[in-house]
Order: structure tokens, then sequence, then C-alpha cells
């Protein structure tokens, strides 16, 4: 486990290390961002409107008491979207996708020597290949978090209101009761980190694929778990420190 | 010229390589033939430091390439040209990009320069016409003349094949044989190929090296390897039906 760990922190010393021209990785860059980034919107959208939804029914369901004022349907879906919803939860299903796609990306790569080609042209494989997917993936994960975020709270908004449960005047007082704008920047913080840790780690687990096709399928598996097990460490880490 | 000196590797205390020195010389297809499992292509990624050995050294005409910095070893890589088992082509770029990726990456050549330059190396492998298809949509025998297309794009003075005609039917690997045979002789460069294959053996070994369990027991050309009496070479050279019975023909 504690080499594993050391030959990860390795690894991302050799991302920062020799790098080539910075045209190179511009490119490549903007590759990633719409591989990693942009065709995640939809699945990001979909987790989004639907979880904020299934919030603000929940809510309204266990809150019946008449002393509490329904505008705190939405207070908590707010909250709720913008603390845990829009940054952890997004940032597990990405692991799924983003995870996945990039360890199977590099296991492949590894696997018919593509990378070995790569390294006897002098060019240093990891910072060319890894380099681009985690700056995609730390600009992009926060742009995400926040249309995740926005459509939590439209997702609640659409299901209470159509549902009848909560006025839109009420879901709206709700939203913009005692709103702390810091919650926003915490969900990007997490974002950020989140897409780091996704990024490098599932790419670690790619890189270091040895062997078929078979050990290709158990490194994606390997980068969706860990990926995950990163995440959910990091959240508790960051909820001591930021709140 | 490249020389390899006493190179020993091993896996899990596992001797992959026991050993092994020779020399391969300019204007000369060497071969490096040996069953299945021997460490051919161990040997291969020893000398081009994509696995370090835990002994010897492999020297680029004199020059040292396990010691020395970066940039010289840059350099030379950049002499280099490799064409791996399986083609190795970048799957996310075209036949064209394959080809040009060195040159985008290694030289500061004009757009039109490298267009220029890449026609001329389809040319070459005789695949003109097909630089835009995807490597998914061509067949093993063209991944190979493009792989080796991507190798000579930067105009190696070493260049490397490993297992070129795996894989493909009788009549493609003797055209693929050929093929580097012809652009050694044409460029006069240094070529390693390594192989399993009798055909090419008998074609175009100028020089022969024959490894057997990570040993180097016999060297010699297409020639004397028929006449030749190390019992594991004349196992691996008259396993062929055809050869045996010319053999015992003769
Ligand atoms: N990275 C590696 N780790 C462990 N064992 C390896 C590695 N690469 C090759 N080997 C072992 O070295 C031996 C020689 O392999 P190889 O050189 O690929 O054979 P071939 O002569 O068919 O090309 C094989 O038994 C293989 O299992
Ligand atoms: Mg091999």
């Amino acid at each position: 486990m504690l080499s594993v760990i050391g030959r990860y922190l390795i690894f991302l010393g050799k991302l920062f290390t020799r790098r080539e021209s910075l045209k190179v990785y511009w490119k490549r860059f903007i590759d990633e961002c719409i591989g990693i980034g942009v065709s995640s919107v939809f699945i990001v959208a979909i987790v989004a409107v639907f979880i904020g939804a299934v919030v603000c029914v929940q809510t309204r369901a266990n809150l019946v008491s008449p002393v509490i004022p329904v505008y705190v349907v939405s207070n908590i879906v707010r909250d709720m979207t913008l603390l845990e919803l829009s940054s952890t939860f997004m940032c597990v299903v990405l692991a799924g996708k983003v995870g996945s796609n990039i360890a199977g990306e590099l296991g492949t790569m590894k696997i018919t020597e593509q990378i070995d080609a790569l390294e006897v042209m002098g060019i240093n494989s990891a910072s060319y290949l890894v380099l681009p997917k985690l700056l995609a993936a730390v600009f992009t994960f926060p742009l995400l978090a926040i249309i995740s975020g926005f459509l939590g709270i439209f997702g609640g908004y659409l299901a209470g209101t159509l549902s009848g449960i909560i006025t839109p005047e009420d879901y709206i007082y709700g939203i913009r009761y005692s709103f702390i704008p810091f919650n926003v920047f915490i969900s990007i913080i997490k974002a950020i980190v989140f897409g780091f840790l996704i990024s490098t780690i599932s790419a670690f687990q790619g890189y270091n694929t040895r062997g078929g096709a078979l050990e290709v399928g158990q490194a994606s598996t390997s980068a969706v778990t860990n990926s995950c097990i990163a995440v959910l460490i990091a959240d508790y880490l960051l909820a001591e420190l930021l709140t | 010229m490249i020389e390899i000196k006493n190179i020993s590797k091993s896996f899990n205390d596992r001797m992959v390589l026991d050993n092994v020195s020779g020399v391969f010389k300019k204007g000369e297809t060497s071969l490096v033939i040996g069953a299945s499992g021997t460490g051919k292509s161990v040997l291969l990624k020893c000398m081009l430091d994509l696995v370090r050995p835990e002994a010897g050294t492999t020297l680029y005409n004199g020059r040292d390439f396990y010691i020395g910095d970066e940039e010289d070893k840059k350099d030379i890589r950049r002499e280099m040209g490799v064409l791996f088992q399986g083609g190795a082509l970048f799957d996310s770029k075209t036949v064209h990009e394959n080809i040009q990726f060195p040159l985008d990456m290694l030289t500061e050549m004009g757009e039109g320069e490298k267009k220029d330059r890449v026609e001329f190396c389809l040319q070459k492998v005789g695949l003109e016409g097909t630089g835009g298809r995807m490597p998914s949509e061509i067949s093993g025998g063209m991944k190979k003349r493009v792989g080796i297309a991507r190798a000579i794009v930067m105009n190696p003075k070493y260049l490397f094949c490993d297992e070129p005609n795996s894989g493909l039917d009788p009549l493609t690997s003797i055209k693929i044989d050929e093929l580097i045979k012809e652009i050694t002789d044409e460029f006069d460069i240094t070529t390693v190929v390594i192989t399993h294959d009798m055909n090419s053996v008998l074609s175009i070994g100028d020089k022969i090296m024959f490894l057997h369990k990570g040993k180097k027991l016999w060297e010699g050309n297409s020639q004397t390897i028929m006449g030749d009496t190390v019992p594991e070479l004349e196992e691996f050279v008259f396993c062929n039906k055809a050869l045996s019975l010319m053999r015992a023909g003769k």
C-alpha cells in the first residue's frame, strides 16, 4: 500500500518534469477539455436535475410539522446541492465516467506499445499524455460543479412547483434565505481537488497496466474504485478543513 | 554501428538475458532470432533503454546510451526509428498524422515541408493515398507499413523492427522483409530485425544472432545457418518440414 502511494507520488513528479513545448500542450488541453468536460455535461445535468428533484420531494415528505415554514424545503435543497451533490456526488459519477475512460485509454496505449513508441521518440509520455488530462479535469470540473449546482436547485424547483409541494415564491424565498456565498466557493474548491485526484489516480492505474485486454479492464475498475475512495476521503478532510 | 556489451537482465529473479554481446553494422540488416519467450523483445527494449539492464551497456557509434544527460539521450533517440510488434500506431490519429507526429514533436519544419516528407514516406512503403484513414480501418500488413513509414520519417541512422512479419500471411511477410532490406540499403542505415520467421532468416539476414533462453548461442549469416551445428539452432531452423526434407535430400 505504502509503496503504491510512493509510486503514485513519483508518477506525479514525472508529470511536471521534462515537459514538451507549451504549444503541444495547448492543443492537447483543448482536446481533453472536450473529452473530459464537454462530453460530461449531459450526464452531470441529468444527475443534477433528478437528485435536486428527489431531495425536494423527500424533504417535503419528511417535514410535515406545521411549525416549520415550507421555504425550508428549498433552503435544504440549496445547501445539499451546493455542499455535497454538486461536488462530491457529481465527482463520484465522474470517477465512473472520466476515470474509467482515462484508465482504459492509457492502459490500451500501454499494452499496444504506443507509450513505448512515445518514449523512444524522446517524449516524456507521462507528461505528454497525462498533464493535459489533469489540467483539463482541474479546469472543467469546477465548471461542471457550477452547472450541477444550478441544475440541482432548478430540478428541485421543477419537482416542487409542478407537484404543488411548494409555491414558486416560497421556493425562491427559501433558496435566497440566509445564503452563504462561501458555500459556492467550497463547491468549486472541492471540484478542483476531486478533478486532480480522479485524473491522476486513473492515469496512474492505466499507465502502469501490464499484460493484455483483461488487465486493461482491471485497471479501469481499480481506477474507478480508487478514485471514489480518494474522493470520499478528501471530502471528509475538506469538510474538516473548510467548515 | 551499434554495439551491445554483456547485457544481463532479470525479472523477479528470473534471468531473461544472460551476458549478451554483439555488434550490428551500418548498411546491414542484422537479425536477432530465437523461439518465443527467449528475450528478444527484452533485448530490443534494453537497446532502446525502455528497460534498463542490470549489467552491460549499449553503444551507438561509440556513444554510451545509458550514461549522459537527457539532452545527449534525446540526440541519440532522434537518430532511431522503431517498428513495434503491433505497429503501435496512435489510434486517435490518422495514418498521415501518425507519420507526421515525430516531425511535429521533434522538428521545427513548416507545414508544407512536413506534408511532403510524410507523402515521401508513404510512397516509400507503398501506401500512397491512404493518409486519411484511421489505424482501425487498415489491415495488419498496412499497419506495419505505416509503422515503418513513421520509423523512417526522421531519417534515422538506426532502424529497429520487432517481429515485422508476425501475424501476416507469407506473401505480405516477404514484402515487408524486402521493404526493410531495401530501406536499409538505400539509406545505408543500421537495421536490427527481431524475428522467428525462417523465411526472413533466409532472405534478408546479412548477419544473424541466435538467442536461446536468454543466451547468445550462435552468430553467422543466412548462408552459414543451414550448415552449422549448434543443436538448439538446428532444432529452431529445421522445425520447418520443407527445410528438413530439403536437408535430408541433399
Ligand atoms: N516487464 C516484464 N516483467 C516481467 N517479465 C517480463 C517483462 N517483459 C518480459 N518479461 C519476460 O521475459 C521473457 C522474454 O520475453 P520477450 O523478450 O518478450 O520474448 P520474445 O523473445 O518472444 O520477444 C518472457 O518470459 C516474459 O514473460
Ligand atoms: Mg517479442
